[in-house]
């Protein structure tokens, strides 16, 4: 595998898509231990930064009438808050900063990780697995320490018909225990998908005729991947309102 | 000979995606037909639109694992 | 010259490397970087710093402070709209004020336009009503002139007619009698 990926000397079409989600340290070349600074550090780093950029320091003049940056930070506010309190009620805004952090983090390593040359932390599933395991936590733990008990309620469909119950429940249960797995995964697998598309169209550059068209294949994918940068941090986002409407209210 | 099985399979894995894609395009669509019956309850719908994609999406996503798991991983 | 061959030995060198580095890396992991589990320890943990990183800035920096100037903002619209509202009252009320004292200087032009009426008019009936009694006056003077013009002229043309009678009777030899001369001419007078 190795050695058909790497054949760059044999000439041809080379496609190495998945090139760019290799982690590699930042300085040296030692083994990746706990601590080691990566590349995916870095760029997690920069995603810090441009979060404290925009909702720090684009807020820092407290103007009433609002410049350029600080419009940009109260429309993240105003967007996440009103979708928390829409999408999961009024009780869940003790929630919004934790969500405003999944929103913020994701949404920049997204748009940091279309740069050229840049790495995308979002591509990973360790990244993912991890915030959607938190969700997950975090939901099944506030449910139960809510509701108690009647948090299993979310299983036990009481409006269908007694027969049918016990099949539901199996099923809501699949569900349920589904959904870190299909909220992870659709984050990494949009963004890896979307990165190594353009790697591939960029290998077809190599061929001089069809260069134009791939780059304006490029062109194309990236937009298409800065919307869905976008709109997968939105649906992760919105998701996780979802989970805990379903924590706080297991009623349906 | 197994690689080149795995590719095939990756292949096959593959068509999940298209089949999300026509789940994703009925969702859309019918988001769009019933927007245009009724444009005022439109927006306050986009966020159901957009859940029902994620889910319908979901699944091609699966397949698309299993497909890079078949590629890189067996 | 000899630093260019020496640089692109270098590079090719250095190619070399990392060609070799990668080939290890790749050799050492699944084809796929993200399926690479010795490198996830690593990654969660600094996930785990970035977050609480994130959390903590935005809840205690970012957060209260937007939420605080959206919430001024909302203040400052609503005593906006307040003071609008205030504004637009008081424009109202003064154009009722407005409208109010139009209409009690037309009601007082009115009032005074028909006084001035009726007193021109009690002067004109005052001055037409003397005028008549004047008139009635004169009419009555000539009237009474006029009757004793007629009375005087009536006696004379009795006097001349008796004389006259009295100068045809006796001019015709009769010796007449004074008074039914008077009679008969007093008589044909009258018819």
């Amino acid at each position: 595998m190795a050695t058909e990926a790497h054949g760059a000397e044999e000439g041809g079409l080379v496609f190495h898509p998945m090139d760019q989600f290799i982690i590699k340290p930042l300085f040296g070349d030692g083994p990746i231990g706990l601590f080691t600074i990566t590349n995916a550090t870095l760029w997690m780093a920069l995603a810090v930064v441009a979060v404290i950029l925009l909702m720090v320091w684009g807020s820092a003049r407290r103007a009433v009438v609002p410049s350029r940056k600080q419009s940009i930070a109260e429309l993240a506010y105003g967007f996440i808050y009103k979708m928390v309190e829409d999408v999961a009620g009024k009780d869940a805004l003790v929630f919004f900063p934790y969500v405003m952090t999944l929103f913020m983090f994701i949404v920049m390593a997204n748009f940091l990780g279309l740069l050229p040359m840049s790495f995308t932390t979002t591509s990973h599933f360790a990244v993912t697995v991890v915030l959607a395991l938190l969700v997950f936590l975090t939901v099944t733990i506030v449910g139960f320490i809510k509701n108690g008990t009647a948090f299993l309620g979310l299983f036990w469909v009481s409006s269908a018909p007694l027969a049918l119950r016990p099949v539901l429940a199996i099923i809501e249960l699949i569900s349920y225990f589904v959904r870190p797995v299909s909220h992870s995964i659709r984050l990494a697998g949009n963004v890896m998908a979307g990165h190594a598309v353009i790697k591939v169209f960029a290998g077809f550059a190599a061929i001089a005729v069809v260069s134009p068209l791939s780059v304006v294949a490029i062109t194309a994918m990236y937009g298409l991947e800065v919307l869905v940068a976008f709109i997968q941090a939105y649906v992760f986002t919105i998701l996780t309102c979802v989970y805990l409407k379903d924590a706080l209210h297991p009623g349906h | 000979m197994e690689g080149q099985l795995a590719h095939i399979g990756a292949g096959l894995a593959a068509i999940g995606s298209g089949a999300a894609a026509i789940g994703v395009g009925n969702v859309a669509g019918n988001y769009l037909a019933g927007a245009l019956r009724n444009p005022s309850a439109a927006a306050s719908q986009t966020a159901t639109l957009f859940i029902g994609i994620a889910f319908a999406e979901a699944l091609g996503i699966f397949s698309f694992l299993v497909a890079l798991l078949l590629m890189f991983a067996v | 010259m000899a630093t260019d061959t020496h640089d692109a030995a270098g590079q090719a060198a250095d190619a070399a490397h990392g060609a070799a580095h990668g080939a290890d890396a790749a050799a050492s992991a699944p084809g796929m970087p993200q399926l690479d589990f010795s490198t996830w320890g690593n990654q969660i943990f600094w996930l785990m710093v970035t977050l609480v990183v994130i959390y903590f800035v935005l809840s205690r920096i970012a957060l209260p402070r937007i939420g605080a100037v959206l919430a001024e903002r909302q203040g400052t619209i609503t005593n906006d709209i307040a003071a609008a509202e205030e504004l637009k009252a008081k424009a109202l009320e003064a154009e009722a004020a407005y409208d109010q004292a139009l209409a009690d200087a037309r009601v007082e032009a009115n009032r005074i336009a028909t006084e001035t009426r009726a007193e021109i008019q009690a002067d004109l009936d005052k001055a037409i009503a003397e005028a008549d009694a004047k008139i009635a006056a004169k009419t009555a003077e000539g009237e009474k002139a006029i009757a004793e013009i007629r009375a005087n002229a009536m006696a004379s043309v009795k006097d001349v007619a008796n004389d006259t009678a009295a100068a045809v009777v006796a001019a015709l030899g009769g010796k007449a009698d004074a008074k039914a001369i008077e009679a008969s001419v007093t008589a044909r007078v009258k018819g």
